[in-house]
């Protein structure tokens, strides 16, 4: 089997009743690449995240993600292949603190099960205290770390997308679904995220980036979908995207 | 002077029961109506151990939190998907099923007529006789519990609980089973519900199915979200509270026949009080869902 690509969405179609949102869908993600998803509103984008993640089960098609079949899977097994989301609501455990949030990232912590709480107390502490040196650290880098111990719900918009962000780093995700991470906040903290995930990247993290804003999109991705009811309409670097009387049609309605 | 432990006694024993109820409510934010279920398997289970086998007490409560948490993992594996009020109706069935055991296995359980003459218990070769002995055993396992919850809701364990609780999606979007937190959550739950049940058994010296009626569900479910739910102290503040009100009720001088009545109502109307005025309880942090949205 060839495993060279990160991800692989062959032939994929979802509809729900009579509305087919997804409809033959066929994508590839490269190792450590950021691919831009654009397109309309209602176009399947956030679908195909839901299918990807294990949300939904396509009806047809399959995925794999660095060579395994992932079709059907839970999203918590989904998750632990390494497979981070980013919803396009935003999405933060608001009443405990923002290190907590990131604390709760980290994958498989001794400290999760009942039986590690009760027997393993050992090294259930010594992985709290290195997560917790690990959770300062990337609220460091994402410029968060003055915030600690404020409730994630206190944080600013933008703050509380970069907590996000924090969470994904924590949960050693090698793959990384971001719905609009930058939708609706400053231009400053938007290009801090672009940087972030552009950061990661150099690191070996793929990731797929939906966003409406093309030029955001260009900036960090090499390749860029459109998608447009549920069908992939043009694929290329961003000057060929920019350039497609599709893409064009659609932006300009 | 033996009023006031018969009042401590029954503080910790609804302390117990608040407790463990919390860990499934407050949370991993799963609403069940079927703590009394867990508290009167723990006190049949004792109960039963004690009369038959002769058993000493500290096997019979290790044997009734077995038992109680045999019966919660069955139970709650084909209901651990199943959110909200309907994971209420879920329980809520539970615990009229175990009440009807309770009531009609009469070759076991003795029916209607209970189990009467359940021994004083013994620990560590001491026979404890008088209240204040007994106050004493009740307390141990009441900070037994509490610790262990405190410990529990303060580890990566209890982190996952309270993601559950707010956002399971996201939660299960880092990896976590949904699924295996809440089958593990609320089998120790319920052998914590055991625990009390087990107290009450050899506190009484006698159990019959009516002590653990749909009411005495609810009942607990109201010391917790009275109390405050999310919270371990919380539960143990409803307890106080729900333990000492009827009790003060006493002493306005209500005729005998009217103050069970009374003492319902008041606690319907608390209950309402609190849902629509401070859903998170007299200390609790955590607010239900439906009435956070109003903010």
């Amino acid at each position: 089997m060839n495993v060279s690509e990160h991800v692989k969405v062959e032939h994929v179609s979802k509809r729900f009743g009579e509305v087919v949102a997804i409809d033959d869908l066929s994508l590839q993600l490269f190792p450590g690449e950021v691919l831009g998803l654009v397109g309309p509103n209602g176009a399947g984008k956030t679908t195909l995240f839901n299918l990807v993640s294990g949300i939904l089960v396509p009806d047809s098609g399959s995925i794999c993600i660095c060579g395994r079949n992932v079709t059907g899977l839970p999203p918590y097994r989904v998750a632990r292949i390494g497979v981070g989301r980013m919803f396009q609501e935003l999405r933060l455990i608001r009443q405990i603190s923002v290190l907590e949030n990131v604390m709760l990232a980290f994958p498989r912590q001794p400290g999760e099960n009942l039986s590690g709480v009760a027997f393993r107390w050992r090294s259930v502490i010594r992985t709290e205290k290195e997560n917790r040196r690990r959770a300062e650290e990337i609220l460091n880098e994402v410029g968060l770390l003055h915030e600690l111990h404020a409730e994630a719900e206190a944080l600013s918009y933008g703050q509380q997308k970069l907590l996000c962000i924090a969470c994904l780093i924590a949960s050693g995700a090698g793959l990384l679904l971001m719905d609009e991470p930058i939708a609706g906040i400053a231009p400053e903290m938007a290009s801090t995220i672009l940087l972030i995930i552009e950061e990661l990247s150099k690191r070996g993290t793929s990731t797929i980036l939906i966003d409406h804003d093309l030029d955001a999109v260009s900036s960090v991705c090499k390749r860029i979908a459109f998608l447009d009811a549920g069908r992939k309409r043009a694929e290329g670097t961003p000057d060929e995207i920019r350039n497609n009387p599709d893409v064009i049609e659609a932006y300009l309605e | 002077m033996n009023y006031i432990l018969h009042l401590c006694v029954l503080i910790c024993i609804y302390g117990i029961l608040a407790v463990s109820l919390d860990l499934v409510l407050g949370f991993a934010g799963m609403l069940s109506i079927a703590q009394a279920a867990f508290y009167g398997i723990g006190g049949y289970a004792s109960a039963l151990m004690a009369i038959n086998l002769g058993t000493p007490f500290l096997v019979n409560l290790a044997a009734a939190m077995l038992c109680a948490g045999l019966v919660g993992v069955v139970v709650v594996i084909p209901i651990r998907r199943i959110k909200g009020e309907y994971l209420a109706i879920a329980t809520f069935s539970l615990q009229v099923i175990v009440y009807s055991v309770f009531k009609n296995w009469s070759a076991v359980t003795g029916g209607p007529m209970g189990i009467p003459g359940i021994p004083r218990p013994i620990v560590g070769g001491i026979v404890l006789n008088t209240p204040l002995e007994f106050l004493l055993l009740a307390l141990s396992l009441l900070v037994l519990v509490v610790l262990t919850s405190l410990v529990i809701t303060r580890s990566p364990f209890g982190r996952v609980l309270k993601g559950l609780r707010e956002d399971e999606l996201l939660t299960v979007s880092f990896g976590k089973s949904a699924a295996r937190f809440k089958v593990q959550i609320f089998a120790l739950s319920a052998m914590f519900a055991a625990i009390a049940g087990c107290l009450y058994a050899y506190y009484i010296t006698f159990i019959d199915p009516t002590t653990f009626t749909v009411m005495e569900s609810i009942f607990i479910v109201g010391v917790v979200v009275i109390g405050g739910a999310g919270s371990v102290w919380g539960p143990l503040v409803g307890a106080v509270v729900l333990v000492t009100l009827p009790e003060v009720l006493r002493f306005l001088g209500l005729p005998g026949h009217y103050a069970g009545n009374i003492r319902q109502m008041l606690f319907g109307v608390l209950i309402v009080v609190f849902m629509l005025l401070r859903p998170q309880g007299l200390i609790g942090r955590f607010g239900f869902e439906g009435s956070r949205e109003r903010e």
